[in-house]
């Protein structure tokens, strides 16, 4: 049969009631300063991996408060944990740890899943 | 007799309070540790919002503090208020004292030294300014790089010693958005064929008619507003200034090279105030700035008797409030001296 090439598309709202901030939360309770980012983007300019991949520590950030942890969970794992966000940050977020406790806190959700 | 208010710092706040000092009958004698009155306002090309020759407000001001009950010191910095029993002793940096019935401090504000911020190449590389720079050269009339040529690219960054943990100051200075818009507008005015880059990390336009000068630079000037926070600047090959910044709304790391970088400098509690509140047990915030009684209905009383504060060495502060609060201080005074001593 001909196709028509109707398909159904995904929705992009961000669905604030359904989505599961538990990675956001597993941050906010060891890295208090996570809650600090006023989304400047000096992290984000001033890293490594952000100029040759796809990866921003702003955004990120941002999508895990909202609970959008699908991107977060591939993209965390390019972070070489140089630091130098962490120098640039205006509001004194300690970057390193959060990346750090945002892979800790998927290893073990998804750990668990399993 | 009459009482005698001494007035510590000649800038805005305290020509102001001086001169209402004066209208209500009192002796004043105005502090000044430079050797002219006028504080900032002297460096100032034109004003935000409207635009306006900064002298004619010096006129205004220099007006007010004509009337023969106003001595004015110059070259003279109060280091320390002593309250005694019937009136405040001030001695000065060359020893001498003087005698008052209250004390209104208006010691102001410093701009924040630039080079404090490394990573932007203040005094490090050619083309780098301050707003306060950039104010001295609206002033000559001529924009120009080191090498005597025009700039044709120009970046402007905000935020630079304001909400900034790095150099310990948490606050948001207010002024340096406005700042950066009226002279964008300046700067395209001077330079018709020039780019203009603001980069910000929020536009802060909560003044009067601040909001309209904002649109007015998109609109009729074509100044392009990036939101990133600079992180770093470097010097290229060719003598360019390498700019790094997060677009953050188009989500992607950028880099532009420039011809010339102002540096919107923020403002800091000023470095002889902090000093005159240690040495005299003047309580000041976690901002530095000398902290009031409370900030919502005693912003000019101080944590001693008889001291009040006057404008922009309380908080940042633009003229229009610093004029405000520098009569509100006034108020102040009439209100602590007329009440029955016990």
């Amino acid at each position: 049969m001909e196709k028509f090439g109707f398909a159904i598309s995904e929705g992009r709202q961000i669905d604030w009631d359904s989505n599961d901030r538990s990675i956001a939360d597993y941050i906010r309770e060891r890295e208090p300063s996570y809650m600090a980012c006023i989304a400047c983007g000096g992290c984000s300019a001033t890293c490594t991996a952000g100029n040759f991949t796809s990866f921003s520590l702003r955004e990120l950030n941002i999508l895990l408060h909202r609970g959008e942890n699908n991107r977060p969970r591939k993209e965390i794992k390019k972070c070489m944990l140089c630091g130098k966000c962490s120098l640039v940050c205006p509001r004194g977020v300690n970057t390193r740890n959060v990346v750090f406790l945002a892979r800790q806190a998927f290893q073990k959700i998804d750990s668990h899943a399993v | 007799m009459e009482k005698h208010i001494v007035v510590i710092g000649g800038g805005v706040a305290g020509m102001e309070a001086a001169g209402q000092l004066a209208e209500a009958g009192f002796n004043v004698s105005l502090v000044e540790k430079e050797n002219r009155t006028g504080g900032h306002i002297n460096d100032w090309y034109k004003l935000f919002p409207d635009r306006r020759d900064s002298s004619e407000v010096k006129k205004y001001l220099e007006n007010r503090v004509s009337s023969k009950s106003i001595r004015i010191i110059t070259n003279s910095s109060v280091e320390k208020i002593h309250p005694n029993r019937n009136n405040i002793s001030l001695f000065t940096q060359d020893g001498s004292e003087l005698s008052a019935d209250a004390v209104i401090v208006a010691t102001g504000f410093d701009l924040f030294r630039s080079e404090r911020k490394e990573e932007y190449g203040y005094g490090i590389y050619d083309n780098v300014l301050t707003s306060a720079d950039l104010e001295a050269m609206f002033r000559k009339g001529s924009i120009s790089m080191l090498n005597g040529k025009l700039p044709k690219t120009i970046g402007i960054v905000h935020c630079v010693g304001s909400r900034d943990e790095k150099v310990g100051n948490f606050y948001c200075s207010k002024l340096c958005c406005v700042t950066a818009v009226k002279q964008a507008i300046e700067i395209r005015e001077h330079l018709p064929e020039s780019k203009v880059f603001c980069f910000y990390m929020d536009m802060r336009m909560g003044g009067a008619h601040y909001e309209e000068l904002y649109r007015e630079a998109q609109e009729s000037y074509g100044v392009n507003f990036i939101r990133g926070k600079v992180s770093e600047v470097s010097e290229s090959i060719n003598n360019k200034l390498v700019i790094k910044a997060e677009d953050t709304l188009a989500g992607r790391p950028m880099k532009i090279e420039l011809d010339m970088l102002v540096l919107m400098a923020g403002m800091e509690m000023s470095e002889n105030g902090g000093k005159m509140a240690s040495a005299s047990g003047l309580l000041t915030g976690e901002n530095r700035f000398f902290a009031t009684t409370d900030p919502h209905y005693a912003s000019n009383i101080s944590n001693i008797k008889g001291i009040f504060y006057a404008g922009t060495c309380t908080s940042p502060m633009n003229i229009t409030d610093t004029i405000s609060h520098a009569r509100s201080a006034v108020f102040e005074v009439i209100k602590y001296l007329n009440k029955p001593k016990n």
